[in-house]
């Protein structure tokens, strides 16, 4: 039992090296943009920039709509599923999960060949096209989280009997959705928005073979052309995906504060 | 699974009643999917369609095998070896490394908060595959990053002298490991809590070692989790492209970057070629997706 012990703590520890030292090696390399002494001239220097600028609120602005979409479909999807579909629920899972099946450069090959200029729904012809195929595109790999995400929370509620009571006071669907499920699974749907927010942020591929100006290409852009500010963006971009699964622990905290009260 | 055991009985419960009632209004109940169905067909489903239906046609329109038979050329060939060969060594090492930590922080004695810990770090650390990762390695093990210098400066080890190089196979697979390993940890954790403890004393009784317990209890049990771990692992690291391109630029040619250069300019000097590119990068990661899904419904099996 004793040399399980130390193998386990020899074990955690090279875990603690090898997943630490690469993220203090990025801090590291972020303040050395002036030589001989740390600074934060890399971050100024990136947050004075013009394109991050526009580049970074492109990418929020993106996200926000893919959140707002993605509620829209899954939600009402996953409440009628579970009320009145379930002998489809299979297959409708099944499709949530096809994203994490296709790779994404897939997906998004498939939109450059079937939206383009000389098809039925031209949708890369234009900017706000291309804006809303790359929504569409991010809500489709957000898909899995999203779907999991508000099924789990539609779990622990009785859909059967809130839905039955809210018809029989005269609420109509709209209503149901709109002021009984939502806010029942708003805990569930916040985590499936901020787990969107942080692949929407970084995500390269389809920004950049959609030539859309996200944030993601802007990176690989700034890798290839700056020595310091590549770190700094990495840290940005660290920082964000923490704080996004921060406030997903803390609303499934919540969830569970509130579930055990009932 | 919890939510698959349960389903049959809400199913049966949830039938009874209303469906003798909606069975004249069946279409109208189906409206509540449509969009979602609309959805998935138009962003997902159509454009795969298009893809494979695209690997078996002539740019006039006929069926043909030819765009398939025009992947074996040297440097499509090369590709497919090298992605194979980076998913399944960063998918061994990360399910090795992974079943490690795992099993060190569940079985290992450590302190029970080590254990939350590690499952929220590996919880974000498997979303952080993406080019801030390549940036965060340059930063460590480029030429001038943090673990190089101190190497050299501190230890007078010169890792770049030794014939290292980050922008390489070695340093694109320490990379994905990056990755791999936390899902590994979040996918096999559940798998080491279904070991139950009795089984262990029952092999102590027995007179079994702590070697002979892992080597014929517990690794057997485990064996088809760890299987399909590996298969997804590998289907994880296949896909990847964001990585690879911000830490390698296109002088390491895995399939995706070939593909995606392919998207962007039509390197391989034919469109069609692309979409059977692009067709046998499905069939790939299906296959491993498939044998994932599989092996999860035997491994599940135990874990009740």
């Amino acid at each position: 039992m004793k040399a399980a012990k130390i193998w386990s703590w020899f074990a955690f520890g090279l875990a603690v090296i090898y997943f630490f030292v690469p993220l203090i090696g990025t801090f590291e390399f972020s303040l050395r943009a002036r030589r001989g002494v740390y600074s934060f001239d890399a971050y100024r220097s990136v947050l004075g920039d013009p394109q991050f600028v526009a580049t970074f609120t492109y990418s929020v602005v993106l996200a926000l709509f893919t959140i707002v979409f993605g509620v829209l479909i899954v939600t009402p999807t996953a409440f009628w599923v579970r009320l009145k579909l379930p002998q489809i629920r299979p297959m409708v899972e099944f499709i949530t999960l096809l994203p994490l099946v296709i790779p994404p450069i897939i997906i998004v090959f498939g939109y450059i060949r079937l939206y383009n200029t000389a098809s039925y729904l031209p949708l890369t012809g234009s900017a706000f096209g291309t804006n809303i195929l790359l929504m569409f595109g991010y809500a489709t790999l957000a898909l899995p989280y999203m779907y999991r995400a508000v099924d789990t929370g539609l779990r622990t509620i009785d859909i059967r009997t809130l839905t039955e009571a809210a018809q029989s006071l005269g609420a109509g669907w709209t209503t149901v959705i709109g002021r009984l499920i939502l806010p029942n699974v708003l805990v569930a749907i916040l985590s499936g928005a901020f787990l969107t927010f942080a692949i929407v942020i970084g995500e390269y591929v389809l920004a950049a073979l959609l030539n859309r100006p996200a944030f993601g290409p802007y990176m690989v852009w700034m890798g290839g052309n700056r020595a310091y500010e590549p770190a700094a963006l990495a840290v940005i971009a660290f920082s964000i995906t923490w704080a996004c699964m921060a406030v997903i622990q803390l609303a499934t905290r919540l969830s569970k504060h509130t579930r055990a009260q009932r | 699974m919890i939510a698959g055991s349960k389903q049959p009985m809400a199913a049966t419960t949830v039938r009874d009643l209303p469906r003798r009632r909606l069975g004249a209004s069946l279409p109208l109940t189906w409206l509540g999917v449509a969009p979602f169905l609309l959805f998935a067909l138009l962003f997902l489903i159509l454009p795969t369609i298009q893809i494979v239906l695209g690997a078996f046609r002539t740019p006039d329109g006929s069926v043909t095998l030819a765009n398939l038979q025009g992947l074996a050329v040297p440097n499509i060939l090369n590709a497919t070896w090298l992605s194979m060969k980076i998913s399944l060594l960063t998918a061994l090492l990360g399910c090795v490394a992974g079943l490690a930590l795992a099993a060190a922080v569940t079985r290992g004695g450590l302190p029970p908060w080590l254990r939350d810990a590690t499952l929220t770090f590996s919880g974000v650390a498997s979303n952080f595959a993406g080019v801030p990762l390549a940036f965060a390695f340059i930063a460590t093990l480029g030429r001038l990053g943090l673990m190089t210098v101190v190497l050299r400066d501190w230890f007078g080890v010169n890792i770049y002298a030794t014939g290292f190089n980050l922008i390489s196979f070695t340093g694109l697979a320490l990379t994905y490991l990056y990755f791999q390993i936390p899902l590994m940890v979040l996918i096999i954790t559940p798998a080491l809590d279904g070991l139950k403890r009795e089984w262990r004393e029952a092999a102590e009784c027995l007179g079994a070692s702590g070697g002979q317990y892992w080597r014929m209890v517990a690794l057997p049990v485990l064996w088809p989790s760890l299987l399909g771990t590996f298969a997804l692992l590998f289907a994880n690291a296949f896909g990847a492209v964001a990585t690879a391109m911000a830490l390698t630029g296109p002088s390491l040619s895995i399939m995706p970057i070939i593909l995606f250069a392919q998207i962007r300019g039509d390197v391989l000097q034919d469109p069609h070629l692309g979409y059977a590119l692009a067709f046998s990068m499905i069939v790939i990661t299906g296959i491993a997706n498939f044998i994932y899904i599989m092996l999860r419904s035997r491994a599940e099996r135990w874990v009740k």
